[in-house]
């Protein structure tokens, strides 16, 4: 029978909710399977109720489930909170020492796991290795694979033979004392090395391989890590990061940077991004090349700072006063997130341009099993350079049919290098005159003609001529995917198609795509439609409907599935 | 190849005549031939007002950026190319208004880079509006009742941590000339603030108005590395206004202490994407 299981792991920010969750989804990808995982936090440090999820499958996934089959309850508020999601069979391991006033259920099994962690490894603070001891012995799982896995987390011999110890103890103790009758078996099933990577991993390994050399950011959730991972192997790859001042001056110094010569980038959320327009119209007038990665997450304002939105497309479409072409990238997964990553370089630098990547929360702090990326497969294109000609005539702003000038960088050779927030001519200095204006605006523009012919056409997952399709943009992909898996398995008519790469926009596939079906509904994170907008704006077609959801919680397939079923399109 | 005057000839200016901005000019010209810096050495950034325009009447390589931002951009470029002389130029509504947060922070990291501001004490671009540094009570269009306190930079910049500061007058040509010299050999963020009458807007503080104030800090007296010294000099506004070198002091670049420049400036390294490989293993 195919396994699909679903571990939830709840507690208060501070208990280690996040430790055993990660530790969990590491143990059983080293087993073969697929993982996909997800937490979700408040914006505090200490206390309040935080969740992590684990969904344990022998096929590829791409989302979350929303039934649990076991819950690990730190606290007395996650066996209250979601015992509801408990499936008909799931079990509740809880510490009946710590937490009390539970009412009995035959789906308890409580475990001494601060005590188990004293008697074996010293410390309370090992509860969370027993913890996912007894979580692994529950689904009999050979316990030799999670002992390597967590002697690679703690590094250091002495903690990681305490932890497992611990584990040890608590994967004993189950052994021994469950008399329940939960018996799902989840024995590893290969030793496939996949990665387990989250978004902003991705990410980050996407600009070290596409040879990001300066990174300038300030701290925001859900995009922090990026720097964070970046400033970690800054040394080794030849790369600056700095935390700037504010985020305005992030952008400005990445522009700066992007100018001097090298490929630079910076990465915020929706807030940030608001400070930086400015700074984007910059990069876009003097043709500078960066890329800018907007985790999205709940607005307007600080709004919810630690969930999930998709409500900043049009912002991004959009983004700082005056028009100047721009590209767009919307990861839906892991491994677009790399690729993308190291593509929005390439287009920053072959088109000369500002590239935003467009993730959320959601796929920022998800985790999920990836095949290794093959870095063979990939180049780098660093675009038109200044190699020919004299050197006093060069021209930073040149004329072309394509649009794109040569590029020279100071003092790599001595060019003089002038460019102007100002409209400029060819030369780069600024002018007042309506035909170089004119002229200059046509030149920028122009490259739009080439960049749409860099466009990834969106395709159609499920089966073609399908009566309905479902539509949708970034992180919201694997949850699409599986509804359409789920419903077609049931012989509804549905299909997919997800859309990547945003701007400049693929209008033409996608209004084929969508004469072929009855209904076109679209689904996003968010509360006005506007990938609807933009598909409606750019084919002239209006989708059927919309699946929204606002709530700064992330679709499952099970949301959408009871969503399409009160629109009768199920 | 020896610099000339004739090296630093860049395109006419469009100033008002008789404006402090072309003694400024000229200074700077004359001190980057006194060096010897050809212009392909050099980065000059600048903000938005009449001070912005400077780089376009000079020659050099030239970033012109948003208002109130030299500062930041200035940085990203001298991050990824130590290599370049880097010198960023703005008015006082664009660095001291603007740009006031990248001043502070960029003072207190010490970039190795020379900023030259313009303070007219008024706004020129737009038309003679009230500046950051306007003497208090000066009537403009926007400050009716008359501006309020003035900012100081020179204490500002002293606070935040600047390694060199410095102050100049449009009127003293050959003397500013000296200071822009030191603040470009000077290893580490060096703020030149630039007394710069306004012909057009400021009908206060005139070139009069200020040749009867200003005097040279000279002779050993004065030691600019004293800071508590160099604070209480910088309080000196009104009757008499010092001009030179306020406050100096050896510290360590923000360049210098960025340890992965050691290896040379990054817009000369490799992009080597197979190196990754050993990242993807942290991950399985």
């Amino acid at each position: 029978m195919a396994i699909d299981f679903n571990f939830m792991i709840g507690g208060e920010a501070g208990q280690g909710v996040q430790s055993i969750g990660f530790l969990l989804a590491k143990a059983f990808a080293r087993g073969g399977y697929h993982i996909f995982a997800d937490q979700d936090y408040e914006s505090r440090v200490r206390g309040g109720h935080n969740f992590y999820r684990v969904r344990v499958k022998d096929s590829v996934i791409g989302a979350i489930a929303e039934r649990v089959d076991m819950l690990i309850a730190l606290d007395n508020g996650s066996i209250e909170l979601h015992r509801g999601e408990l499936t008909k069979d799931g079990v509740i391991v809880f510490d009946g020492e710590e937490v009390k006033d539970v009412n009995a259920s035959e789906n308890l099994f409580s475990v001494p796991l601060n005590k188990l962690a004293e008697e074996s490894a010293g410390h309370k603070i090992m509860a969370n290795s027993v913890a996912l001891g007894v979580a692994l012995s529950l689904v009999n799982y050979d316990f030799r694979v999670a002992e390597n896995v967590l002697r690679v987390y703690f590094g250091s011999e002495e903690i990681g033979d305490r932890n497992v110890k611990a584990a040890k103890a608590g994967y004993d103790y189950t052994r021994q004392n469950f008399k329940g009758d939960f018996e799902p078996n989840l024995k590893p099933i290969g030793d496939d090395k996949r990665m387990l990577l989250n978004g902003n991993e991705a990410i980050a390994l996407g600009a070290i391989a596409a040879g990001c050399k300066f990174m300038a950011a300030y701290p925001m959730t859900p995009t922090s890590s990026i720097m964070e991972y970046l400033a970690a192997k800054a040394k080794d790859f030849g790369l600056a990061v700095i935390q700037s001042e504010d985020e305005i001056a992030a952008i400005n110094m990445v522009v700066g940077a992007g100018y001097a010569g090298v490929r630079a980038m910076t990465a915020t959320s929706g807030g940030g991004f608001c400070l930086m327009v400015e700074g984007l119209g910059l990069a876009g007038i003097t043709e500078t090349p960066i890329v800018v990665i907007e985790g999205q997450r709940v607005g307007p304002a600080i709004g919810l700072p630690t969930r999930t939105e998709q409500g900043d497309l049009e912002f991004i479409l959009h983004a700082s006063h005056g028009e100047f072409p721009r590209v767009v990238l919307a990861p839906a997964t892991i491994e677009d997130a790399f690729w993308l990553t190291v593509k929005a370089f390439n287009l920053a630098e072959k088109y000369q341009l500002p590239v935003i990547i467009v993730t959320d929360q959601h796929l920022a702090s998800s985790y999920s099993t990836v095949d290794r990326f093959d870095l063979s497969k990939l180049t780098i294109d660093r675009g038109l350079l200044f190699s020919e000609g004299k050197v006093a005539d060069y021209r930073r702003h040149l004329i072309t049919d394509s649009g794109i000038s040569p590029r020279a960088f100071p003092l790599q050779g001595k060019a003089l290098v002038v460019t102007d927030a100002d409209e400029h001519d060819e030369e780069g200095h600024m002018i007042e005159d309506a035909e170089t204006r004119t002229r200059m605006m046509q030149k920028r523009m122009r490259k739009l003609v080439g960049l749409k012919g860099e466009i990834n056409v969106p395709e159609v997952y499920g089966s073609e001529g399908a009566k309905t399709t479902l539509i949708g943009w970034g992180s919201t992909g694997g949850a699409i995917r599986e509804t359409v898996d789920i419903l077609s398995r049931q012989g509804v008519s549905v299909n997919s198609v997800h859309l990547t790469e945003l701007w400049p926009f693929p209008a033409e596939a996608m209004a084929g795509i969508m004469d072929k079906a009855q209904n076109n509904y679209v689904i996003e994170n968010n509360a006005t439609g506007q990938l609807a907008h933009l598909i409606r704006a750019e084919t002239g077609k209006k989708a059927n409907g919309n699946i929204l959801k606002y709530d700064g919680r992330p679709f499952t397939p099970e949301y959408i599935i009871a969503e399409m079923r009160k629109e009768k399109l199920v | 190849m020896k610099v000339t005057a004739a090296d630093y000839i860049g395109i006419t200016p469009a100033w008002c005549p008789g404006c402090g901005n072309f003694g400024i000019l000229k200074a700077l010209n004359q001190a980057l031939v006194e060096l010897e810096i050809e212009p392909y050495q050099i980065l000059l950034v600048s903000g938005i007002g009449q001070a912005g325009k400077l780089p376009h009447y000079t020659r050099g390589n030239v970033l012109n950026v948003l208002h109130g931002r030299p500062l930041p951009a200035a940085i990203g470029a001298k991050i990824v190319n130590p290599e370049l002389v880097v010198i960023a130029v703005g008015g006082d509504g664009d660095g001291y208004g603007e740009g006031g947060n990248h001043f502070i922070h960029s003072a207190r990291r010490n970039h190795d880079i020379t900023y030259l501001v313009h303070n007219n004490q008024v706004y020129g671009l737009t038309k003679g509006q009230a500046s950051p540094t306007s003497d208090q009570g000066f009537v403009t269009k926007t400050s009716l009742e008359g501006a309020c306190i003035p900012f100081n930079p020179v204490a500002m910049a002293i606070a935040a941590g600047a390694t060199f500061v410095a102050r100049g007058f449009a009127g003293d040509v050959s003397h500013l000339s000296d200071l822009i010299k030191a603040g470009i050999k000077h290893k580490g963020f060096a703020l030149i603030d630039i007394l710069q009458p306004c012909v057009s807007f400021n009908h206060k503080n005139t070139y009069s108005w200020y040749q009867e104030r200003v005097y040279k800090i000279e002779g050993n007296a004065y030691d600019p590395a004293d800071r508590l010294a160099a604070f209480d000099k910088s309080q000196e506004w009104g009757e008499r206004i010092p001009l030179g070198v306020i406050y100096q002091k050896e510290a360590l670049t923000f360049e210098e202490q960025l340890s992965v420049l050691s290896k040379g400036p990054l817009v000369k390294r490799e992009i080597e994407s197979q190196k990754a490989e050993a990242l993807l293993d942290e991950f399985l």
